[in-house]
């Protein structure tokens, strides 16, 4: 993916001046963002800096206490707009991966899209099949969640996500709670999908896969945006001191 | 003996006796159910007025004792609403009396159950559902309560045993299932008083344990899949 062009395609979210208060705690402060389509746009930062809180924004599943959140041209913060929709198209990868438990593989990925009418049960079952196939557990279709180790059930939520043909896809620390031996399977899996162009936020400790898959880096500290630049601009020609010493920490 | 005697003898009254206890159960069962998922759900609903009628609901009957609730549907409420020409012998009498007390006596403990199952669930569940684009009611249709159900089974099952016991304290309006029967044999029959309650709790003992056998069974069936 060529850099430059990036600006230049349409934005996908566009955050304003985000708020977001836990109590009387701030977490996120006056955070404006814009992602353009296709971007993959890599959020680090220590924990507790408000990274995750700003992704589950991005679909509500934190209420915003002020700013806007844009995505597709609709306002999310706005009460009245139909948050089930907007949904439909913003895909989540969670740290736990979060399976349905009570139903069997091939039940997780069809669920949704027959439920919502968007496929007949036949060709949600074909196109999670396809998806399995991709992500190299197509012979997992009828295994229950518990059956699976840690990678292949992010793998699993991957195709999950997937399978409603989202525009967008927001991964919150996906490898984070997985053996490092199965952190690169699930890294391969989102590597082919920032290829094919998804726009992705991601939410990582991986600094070598953010790093490799990047197009932009956002390195947050305190509920700020402490800066932001390519993979090439963070990591190896970081300005801000915070930046330094936590890069400092992890690398 | 006394207790084999007592039993082969008596089995014409006890036989209607046990119909009309396992009715009654039966009916308040399923209607305790209803309740206690909707008023369950309306506790972990984050809809505060809706939060409030179950709490005040639960309140109530969990800080009164079944006796005196049965009194006051039955004896208190026939006697306020006699002016709108309510009477319970209109509406099946003192049976239909028994099954609205002691179904909203084992619907409040029942919406506990269902609150604490539903709480149980992980949170990252229903976030996933909703992330998805599944509205909260099709997210807890198909993913919250199927989980929850399992871990509530042992407590659902614990309730119905208690509550089939509980019909026992109907038979004081005058039902006759099995406590009211023996109430009726042993004032003919002073003199008996061991062997017949003795009888009476041989017949709850029977259907207590079928209940937990079949309880069991279904137990089995459903949890093969692990978490």
């Amino acid at each position: 993916m060529e850099n430059k062009n990036i600006a230049d395609r349409p934005v996908k979210i566009f955050v304003k001046n985000l708020n977001k208060c836990f109590g009387e705690l701030e977490v996120l402060k006056d955070m404006s963002v814009e992602v353009h389509e296709g971007e993959v746009v890599c959020l680090i930062g220590p924990s507790g800096s408000g990274k995750s809180t700003f992704l589950r924004c991005l679909n509500r599943l934190e209420a915003a206490n002020g700013g806007t959140i844009t995505v597709d041209g609709q306002n999310i913060t706005d009460k009245k707009i139909n948050i089930n929709k907007v949904r439909e198209n913003i895909g989540m990868v969670f740290q736990h991966f979060n399976l349905f438990s009570n139903l069997n593989i091939l039940n997780n990925i069809t669920l949704a899209p027959v439920e919502l009418k968007l496929m007949s049960k036949e060709e949600a079952r074909k196109k999670a099949m396809e998806l399995l196939e991709r992500v190299g557990l197509a012979d997992k279709a009828d295994a229950y969640p518990a059956q699976l180790s840690g990678g292949q059930k992010q793998r699993c939520a991957i195709a999950r996500s997937l399978a409603m043909s989202p525009d967008v896809m927001l991964f919150d620390e996906p490898t984070s709670a997985l053996d490092p031996e199965m952190v690169g399977e699930v890294l391969d899996v989102m590597k082919v999908l920032a290829k094919e162009g998804m726009t992705m936020i991601i939410v990582t400790h991986e600094m070598g896969f953010a790093r490799e898959v990047a197009d932009r880096i956002i390195f947050m500290d305190g509920g700020y945006i402490v800066e932001e630049g390519t993979p090439d601009e963070i990591f190896n020609h970081a300005k801000e001191a915070r930046t330094i010493s936590f890069l400092n920490k992890v690398l | 003996m006394e207790f084999l005697d007592v039993l082969t003898s008596s089995v014409n009254t006890f036989i209607p006796a046990l119909g009309q206890t396992v009715r009654l159960a039966i009916v308040v069962l399923i209607v305790a159910t209803v309740l206690g998922v909707i008023f369950g759900l309306f506790t972990v609903s984050n809809i505060k007025v809706l939060e409030l009628i179950s709490k005040i609901y639960i309140g109530i009957i969990r800080g009164t004792p079944l006796l005196v609730q049965t009194f006051i549907i039955y004896y208190g409420l026939a006697q306020s609403l006699r002016p709108l020409g309510f009477q319970w012998k209109d509406i099946g009498g003192p049976f239909t009396a028994g099954i609205v007390a002691l179904s909203l006596n084992a619907g409040a403990y029942m919406a506990e159950i269902v609150r604490g199952g539903i709480e149980a669930v992980d949170v990252g569940q229903m976030e996933a559902a909703r992330s998805l684009g599944l509205s909260y009611g099709k997210a807890m249709q198909k993913i919250i309560l199927p989980q929850a159900f399992f871990t509530m089974l042992p407590a659902i099952i614990n309730q119905f045993i208690i509550t089939l016991k509980d019909t026992s304290l109907i038979s004081i309006i005058g039902i006759r299932e099995l406590t009211q029967n023996g109430k009726i044999l042993t004032s003919n029959a002073v003199a008996k008083s061991m062997p017949i309650w003795l009888v009476v709790a041989f017949y709850y003992l029977v259907i207590c344990t079928l209940l937990s056998q079949i309880a069991k069974i279904v137990e089995r069936k459903v949890s093969h899949r692990g978490k």
